[in-house]
């Protein structure tokens, strides 16, 4: 097996007296989905947060590609997130420029990369919305003109236009209708698969989980209380408050 | 004057102008970096260049000859009154030509006549923040600028382009300075961006309001951001002066009558007397 391309060691960070996350590790291997699972509260998205950079544990240590990124220095993470890296936010407006055109939306990373040329970003700009199903034509309207489902597209598709080697993704369904999240979960599955994208996903929906991970990890009260893979976890939860977690799904 | 007791050569106190130089000496050492400093109240509004009057009374010496526009011109109130009170507080020659002065202070201009080595020429700036408008949050500006992290500004050219077809900034063209701060040039046209690039006079500019001055060393590289397809152009109206007729200047546009009736005519007031002059001489 190669090396994992992120993984946590031992990570704790309390708010006061509210513990968020409590010695949480986890490995991430290249082109491999990791679901993160787990109720409200459970300090899912804060896990991502310390994961990502974007928040320091106070204890433990997060390292991407084998290096420990608290060491990396701003700069260095900065140019990480940007590039190698790729967020995705649970609500769209949150990760897109709602006074840019979609086309700028999506061209921001390459040009933040140094790309120069007008016509070359348009193009990219062009092919990535087709990729997640947004009209070209569309790409000089403001993304405050489009529906949920396509301003979450436009996010991935922003995300996605550097051609990042991992990306988290905070509920990337959250706040969508069924339908439309079934589209997107499909969207996404294709847009890993042909990437090879490493994903860290956040989600309290169980079926996302099953579509898209390979591997699951369930949070509570900030602990890790089971992981391993999808299957094996939804078909045969060991711990008491996964195997209320799956028999909390409702069957469709 | 500078005998008599309790008064201080060039108004600002002494304590006040070490503080003023040594902003500028940092500023200087670090091009298109906007050092912070504690600018003082002024003899005149906010907005009226008090940025550009403190780093003047800064550097300004009894041998210095001042020569002070708003918009290319001399002889507008604010030019007026800014030379007629250096003549006053630092006993100053004052001049309307851009050949005999050492120190020019400028309100959104370059004079057309090339400057050269050993002029200052001092900038007053309203806005000394480029990402102002793009990103509200000062503190994260400082972050952008300190990361060089400048993807934002491209994207409002980007912009620029899908709504207009071209980049529509006329004035306040964002430049990148020595290849590392992307800078304000303060409200000059875009006309007058290149001349900022590898100039041999000392460029300083000084924003009160905003307590910031930066500056653009002698032969420093001032490059307009733009794209590979869609070069910076510096844009003038199609017209040749009315007075001297020159076709390379920066022209403004004046109504002359109620009939529609309009010339245009120099900006830089100085440029189009002393081209005028020259073409009597020559009849």
């Amino acid at each position: 097996m190669s090396a994992p391309l992120l993984s946590a060691e031992g990570l704790t960070l309390r708010f006061g007296r509210v513990p968020a996350l409590l010695g949480v590790s986890l490995d991430l291997f290249p082109g491999e989905v990791l679901a993160i699972v787990g109720e409200s509260g459970s300090g899912k998205t804060t896990l991502l947060r310390v994961l990502s950079g974007q928040a320091a544990p106070q204890e433990g240590r997060v390292l991407y590609r084998g290096q420990d990124i608290a060491a990396m220095g701003e700069a260095a993470l900065r140019r990480l997130l940007r590039s190698e890296w790729g967020y995705v936010h649970q609500n769209p407006r949150d990760g897109l420029r709602m006074s840019v055109s979609a086309g700028g939306n999506v061209g921001e990373r390459l040009m933040a990369a140094g790309v120069r040329h007008y016509g070359r970003i348009r193009a990219a700009a062009r092919e990535w919305l087709a990729r997640v199903e947004i009209d070209p034509a569309r790409m000089d309207d403001l993304p405050g003109t489009f529906s949920g489902g396509m301003q979450q597209r436009l996010q991935i598709a922003r995300t996605l236009v550097t051609h990042p080697a991992l990306v988290f993704m905070d509920e990337p369904t959250g706040g969508l209708d069924v339908s439309v999240q079934a589209r997107l979960l499909d969207l996404i599955r294709g847009l890993v698969a042909d990437l090879g994208l490493s994903v860290l996903l956040v989600t309290h929906d169980i079926a996302a989980a099953r579509l898209l991970a390979g591997r699951i990890l369930v949070m509570r009260r900030g602990e890790v209380v089971e992981q391993g893979l999808t299957e094996r976890v939804l078909e045969d939860p060991q711990h008491p408050y996964t195997q209320l977690l799956v028999s909390s799904v409702l069957a469709a | 004057m500078s005998g008599v007791p309790g008064f201080s050569y060039a108004y600002l106190d002494e304590g006040t102008k070490r503080m003023l130089r040594r902003t500028l000496l940092k500023a200087v050492a670090i091009p298109g970096y906007q050092v912070p400093f504690g600018a003082r109240e002024m003899p005149l509004p906010y907005g009226w260049g008090t940025g550009g009057i403190q780093v003047t009374a800064a550097i300004i010496g009894p041998s210095d000859v001042l020569k002070v526009i708003d918009q290319g011109s001399d002889d507008t109130t604010n030019a007026v009154s800014i030379r007629r009170f250096f003549r006053r507080v630092a006993g100053v020659a004052t001049t309307e030509r851009t050949t005999e002065a050492t120190i020019i202070q400028t309100r959104h201009r370059i004079p057309e006549t090339p400057l050269r080595e050993g002029q200052i020429l001092v900038y007053q700036v309203p806005m000394p923040e480029p990402l102002f408008r793009l990103e509200p949050r000062l503190a994260e500006t400082r972050r952008l600028h300190a990361l060089a992290d400048y993807g934002l500004m491209q994207v409002r050219l980007y912009e620029d382009i899908v709504r207009h077809g071209a980049i529509a900034t006329a004035y306040n063209h964002p430049v990148m300075v020595d290849g590392r701060y992307l800078m304000s040039p303060s409200p000059i046209p875009a006309f007058d961006n290149p001349k900022m690039h590898r100039m041999p006079a000392l460029q300083l500019f000084g924003a009160g309001r905003e307590k910031r001055i930066y500056a653009v060393p002698p032969y420093t590289d001032v490059v307009s951001l733009d794209f590979e397809d869609h070069p910076f152009r510096p844009i003038r109206a199609p017209h040749a002066c009315a007075l001297c007729g020159a076709a390379d200047s920066y022209l403004d546009e004046v109504l002359t009558d109620d009939s529609g009736g309009r010339i245009f005519v120099c900006s830089d007031t100085d440029y189009c007397a002393t081209r005028q002059a020259a073409r009597q001489a020559a009849e």
